[in-house]
């Protein structure tokens, strides 16, 4: 089951870093508790959001694939 | 006394992620971690082909997978808007041997890093900086040059060096400890790499001496073949992902074309179209191509046969090539067994 989704950040058509810097923005926009979607279709964001969540201490639910499009799920848990 | 805040520049590369332990773990600092990024770093650029590492997977980007193994964030910072291509067009300070003007791109990243230190009420701007490194830009009276033109007298520091440079602001104020800073110098990575173990940092990419499209020779020659053929010193944006891909030729000083290795490169032209025309051979699988200008009829031919000299159907007597451009379409039809030699001269 897909989890629950406070914002939706689609990031298609961009490469990365721009799926990143969109992803940090909307993290320091939203604050702990809340569940980012990620749309992106840069194939990079399956390398770089694991190593982000990583660093800033947020939580990767899961990555899946639709087509080219990569849907990323991340729970927000570090204090902006 | 109060802890000091640091703002630090971070490649996620050896140098860079030891001077933000340093600044961290040996001076106590509160430390932001920023990556500018610049549209030509090679690494980002075989990424973005999808082109994988041995293991068949693709590199997390170097300064987020250093924040990874530090625990920081490292915020990304895209800068490769039209203020900084300019720079790199016109640069104060000239190039390095191919179209690398490192000191002015290092000053225009530290007056942006200047301007977020302000914003954020910083006490001083880090690097990874190790003194006579580089050639150009890590020279000690160089080093003092960016620190001058970026309006960061005093609140620069290069832990990895500092012991060799004049001291900074918060190094007199005694807000961090110089006994705590290095005196590294040169090439050798000996001393960084003892470092690293001492700090128990067992991963981190190897010192690949630098990254940078603009250091690339052949990346050079196309990059500068756009300068010289506008009236004005000035690069797009949208040219930098291209000047990376595919073979280019200049057939005339207002026509470029820009031909197609691979099918990563194939996705990549199709995104940059706009204004140009799309060109690829009809019947048989090959390149695509883009061209830049208005060509004349016997340039078409030319583009038309080079084209079908790279593609499945080369050895053919006749080829079908298809032009488009903004809903228009145009087919010639050419030999494509054209010399080698006859290609050359057009070659950037």
């Amino acid at each position: 089951m897909r989890p629950h989704v406070d914002r939706v950040v689609d990031t298609s058509g961009t490469y990365c870093p721009v799926p990143i810097i969109e992803t940090a923005k909307a993290a320091r926009e939203e604050g702990p508790g809340k569940t980012l979607l990620v749309i992106a279709t840069d194939p990079g964001i399956e390398a770089d959001l694991p190593v982000w969540c990583q660093g800033t201490k947020n939580e990767l639910l899961g990555i899946e694939r639709e087509g080219g499009r990569y849907l990323c799920y991340v729970r927000l848990v570090a204090k902006p | 006394m109060r802890k000091p805040k640091a703002l630090g520049l971070v490649s996620g590369g050896l140098d860079s992620t030891l001077a933000l332990l340093i600044v961290r773990d040996l001076l106590g600092c509160e430390v932001r971690a920023i990556h500018f990024y610049t549209g030509f770093c090679i690494t980002e650029s075989q990424r973005r082909r999808g082109i994988a590492g041995k293991d068949g997977k693709v590199k997390p980007n170097e300064a987020l997978a250093a924040g990874a193994r530090l625990g920081i964030e490292v915020e990304m910072i895209d800068i490769s808007d039209q203020g900084y291509l300019d720079v790199i067009a016109n640069p104060k300070y000239g190039y390095g041997a191919n179209a690398n003007p490192c000191i002015d791109c290092r000053i225009d990243m530290f007056v942006r890093a200047r301007q977020i230190l302000e914003e954020w009420g910083g006490d001083f701007v880090f690097t990874g900086e190790v003194l006579g490194q580089r050639p150009k830009s890590q020279r000690r009276s160089t080093l003092w040059v960016i620190e001058r033109d970026s309006g960061l007298q005093g609140r620069l520091l290069r832990p990895l060096s500092a012991k060799l440079l004049p001291p900074t602001q918060a190094e007199i104020e005694g807000l961090i400890d110089r006994e705590k800073l290095f005196a590294i110098s040169g090439r050798s990575r000996k001393e960084q790499m003892a470092l690293a173990e001492k700090f128990g940092l067992t991963e981190y990419p190897q010192p690949a001496g630098g990254c940078c499209y603009l250091t690339d020779e052949a990346f050079a020659r196309k990059f500068f073949d756009i300068l010289d053929h506008r009236p004005e010193r000035r690069i797009e944006r949208d040219e930098i992902p291209l000047l990376a891909t595919g073979r280019h030729f200049r057939i005339s000083p207002a026509v470029k074309l820009i031909v197609s290795r691979t099918e990563g490169e194939n996705f990549q032209l199709r995104r940059y179209t706009d204004g140009r025309y799309l060109v690829q051979a009809r019947d048989v699988p090959g390149p695509l191509a883009l061209v830049e200008g208005e060509p004349t009829w016997e340039e078409m031919v030319l583009i038309s046969r080079i084209v079908g000299r790279y593609g499945k159907g080369r050895d053919r007597a006749k080829l079908v090539v298809v032009w488009e451009k903004e809903g228009g379409k145009d087919e010639l039809v050419i030999d494509p067994r054209i010399e080698d030699s006859a290609i050359d001269e057009y070659r950037i």
